[in-house]
């Protein structure tokens, strides 16, 4: 080891004129946690074979006995691409950094400190997209087609990206109060009854009376309405009960809602770790 | 006090200066009215038990909490009310490696001196400097989860080094590395210091608070209670002691009567190693004295004499606990 040391470290390293600023900061770390994605398989192979598992038992094994008015197949896959950054379990990653001692290391430099967490945001839509574009996938091979054309396919390809963005921001929070990897993995299932209560899986007809009206008015409903209307096309009023227009605006307000608000939350609880 | 920006010349203003300090979680006082001062160019050590308030001090400095009363500067920078200069003066080594093991340790270095404001190019070089320096070079290239626990922490240690702080935090440096490691990473820090990095360190162990640091400031309860160099501490405890180390475990009791009178406080009895040592003022006197009455008793003994307190003696008579 180098034993003239400290002297050269003090020498030939200026400290910068500048703290770095928002982008620096959110795409440095984003770019950390990207690389940390495409660097342990594992993880990803576990983001696509849980979408894919999920997608295949509820295609073949419950399929069969839901009845909607469209294909199955056809109102699952949307909902499960709308969904894509509710099982991507975000929450443990930020917990990860969070018992590492990393979020302790980020907070005492001179970054602001809220551009950490929209680079973890960046970071995470782009592992969403993933497990969207595994879903995708794995659902034309099961029968999936798109009826509303080129411009409502992007349409809804687009809003899953707005979704899972919001949804980053909720997994962001739960993963800053777990404290603990287990205990973020555990309260990411805390999420599950927003997907099951909701017309993800089967219609909200189907549901008991005192359910129907909750599950009608959450926002995975809202969500998974948008991508469907806009994927199956034509007369989306008479099929799912009301028009893509009302799908597609209650869902960017439910986007913008969660946005805010566990951006906020997050960020606070941030700043007092 | 005139506000000191960290560009001016705050060199001969002490690294850290806490008054008053006070922190608490619900029921529990991490800090109890802590006042320190560690002067500048030195190597300060915090020397205490688990929950005795260290890390919530360092953590203090780091900016990561903010103290409920009481005023701190570093390096001559309001801590509290400028949390944002003191950020651009400090480097953080935490009790954790916080190093990405998918990535390699000169990605590492480089994210970290990125977010400390160098642009790429920078901070490719000052990662460079830095891996130079903790003898990683060699081993830049490979991701981290390859690395041994002490590369880790060395690792951790160049980190905190990317932007060329002027204060060095170092959380429990060594906490559960094995010795030969500890020696490793003990010499880093002390080639850092030599360079003129104020450093302030936290450790449960006397040894490595005696090795390292130039200034030991002992804390309990989260309080300071009590500070100096290592000598200092030492004539402070002050006394000799008598340690007598019987043949047979049974006759432990015996010595440790023999022995209460002539100390100053009760004897320490270490069973396993069936050694009783005690305090005394009159050191040559006690130990005569004590050597005729166990005469006389007819104990069989291994050892016995007369030595200078050791830190950890030094510990438990300030503390009044074992470490």
């Amino acid at each position: 080891m180098n034993t003239a040391s400290a002297t050269s470290i003090s020498a030939s390293i200026h400290p910068p004129a500048n703290p770095p600023g928002v982008w620096a900061t959110a795409s440095t770390y984003a770019g950390r946690t990207i690389r940390q994605f495409i660097r342990t398989p594992q993880l990803l192979i576990v983001n696509a074979v849980t979408s894919t598992m999920f997608l295949l038992i509820f295609r073949f094994v419950f399929g069969g006995a839901i009845t909607t008015e469209v294909k199955y197949v056809n109102f699952l896959i949307p909902a499960l691409a709308a969904v894509s950054g509710l099982f991507a379990g975000g929450a443990v990653g930020v917990a990860e950094d969070l018992e590492s001692g990393l979020f302790d290391r980020l907070r005492s430099l001179p970054v602001p400190r809220p551009a950490v967490l929209l680079g973890r945001s960046l970071a995470d839509t782009a592992l969403n997209a993933w497990g969207t574009v595994v879903t995708l996938l794995v659902g034309f091979l099961v029968g999936f087609r798109v009826n509303g054309g080129l411009v409502g396919a992007l349409a809804a390809l687009a809003l899953c990206l707005v979704f899972s963005t919001a949804f980053t921001w909720l997994m962001i929070f739960l993963g800053l109060v777990s404290g603990s990897a287990q205990a973020a993995q555990g309260m990411s299932f805390s999420v599950f009854p927003l997907i099951f209560v909701s017309s993800a899986y089967v219609p909200v007809e189907s549901m008991p009376g005192w359910l129907q009206p909750i599950a009608e008015n959450q926002p995975v409903t809202a969500m998974v309405g948008a991508v469907r209307a806009l994927t199956i096309g034509g007369d989306t009023e008479a099929l799912l009960g009301h028009s893509t227009t009302w799908f597609v605006v209650r869902s960017l307000l439910w986007s913008a809602v969660i946005l805010v608000v566990f951006a906020g939350l997050s960020a606070r609880r941030f700043a007092r770790l | 006090m005139s506000p000191v920006i960290p560009s001016s010349g705050s060199s001969d203003a002490p690294t850290i200066e806490a008054s008053g300090l006070r922190k608490h979680y619900g029921d529990v006082h991490a800090l109890a009215g802590f006042d320190l001062v560690a002067p500048a160019g030195q190597v300060t050590a915090i020397l205490g038990p688990n929950g005795a308030g260290k890390t919530t001090f360092v953590k203090a400095v780091a900016t990561l909490l903010k103290p409920d009363a009481g005023s701190l500067r570093v390096a001559g920078i309001d801590a509290i009310a400028r949390p944002d200069l003191v950020r651009r003066v400090i480097g953080l080594a935490g009790q954790n490696a916080a190093v990405e093991p998918a990535l390699t340790g000169r990605e590492n270095l480089v994210m970290v001196a990125r977010l400390f404001g160098h642009d790429q190019q920078a901070a490719k070089a000052a990662a460079q400097v830095v891996l130079d320096e903790i003898g990683l070079s060699d081993d830049a290239d490979r991701p981290v989860k390859g690395y041994s626990g002490g590369m880790r922490r060395r690792l951790d240690l160049g980190a905190s080094l990317v932007g060329a702080p002027k204060v060095l935090l170092l959380d429990e440096p060594t906490t559960g590395l094995d010795p030969r490691t500890r020696l490793e990473l003990w010499e880093s820090i002390r080639s850092l210091v030599r360079g003129g990095t104020d450093v302030l360190l936290t450790t449960q162990y006397l040894e490595e608070a005696d090795q390292l640091a130039d200034h030991i400031v002992i804390v309990d309860h989260g309080r300071v209670i009590a500070d100096g160099t290592p000598t200092e501490l030492k004539t402070r405890a002050g006394l000799d002691v008598v340690e007598v180390r019987v043949r047979h475990a049974a006759d432990i009791a015996a010595i440790a009567e023999v022995l209460a009178p002539l100390g100053t406080e009760p004897p320490h009895i270490d069973e396993p190693a069936r050694r009783v040592a005690v305090p005394v003022h009159d050191g040559t006197k006690a130990l005569t004295e004590a050597v005729r009455i166990i005469g006389e008793r007819d104990i069989a003994l291994d050892d016995v004499g007369l030595r200078r307190p050791t830190l950890d003696e030094v510990f438990l008579t300030l503390t009044g606990a074992p470490s």
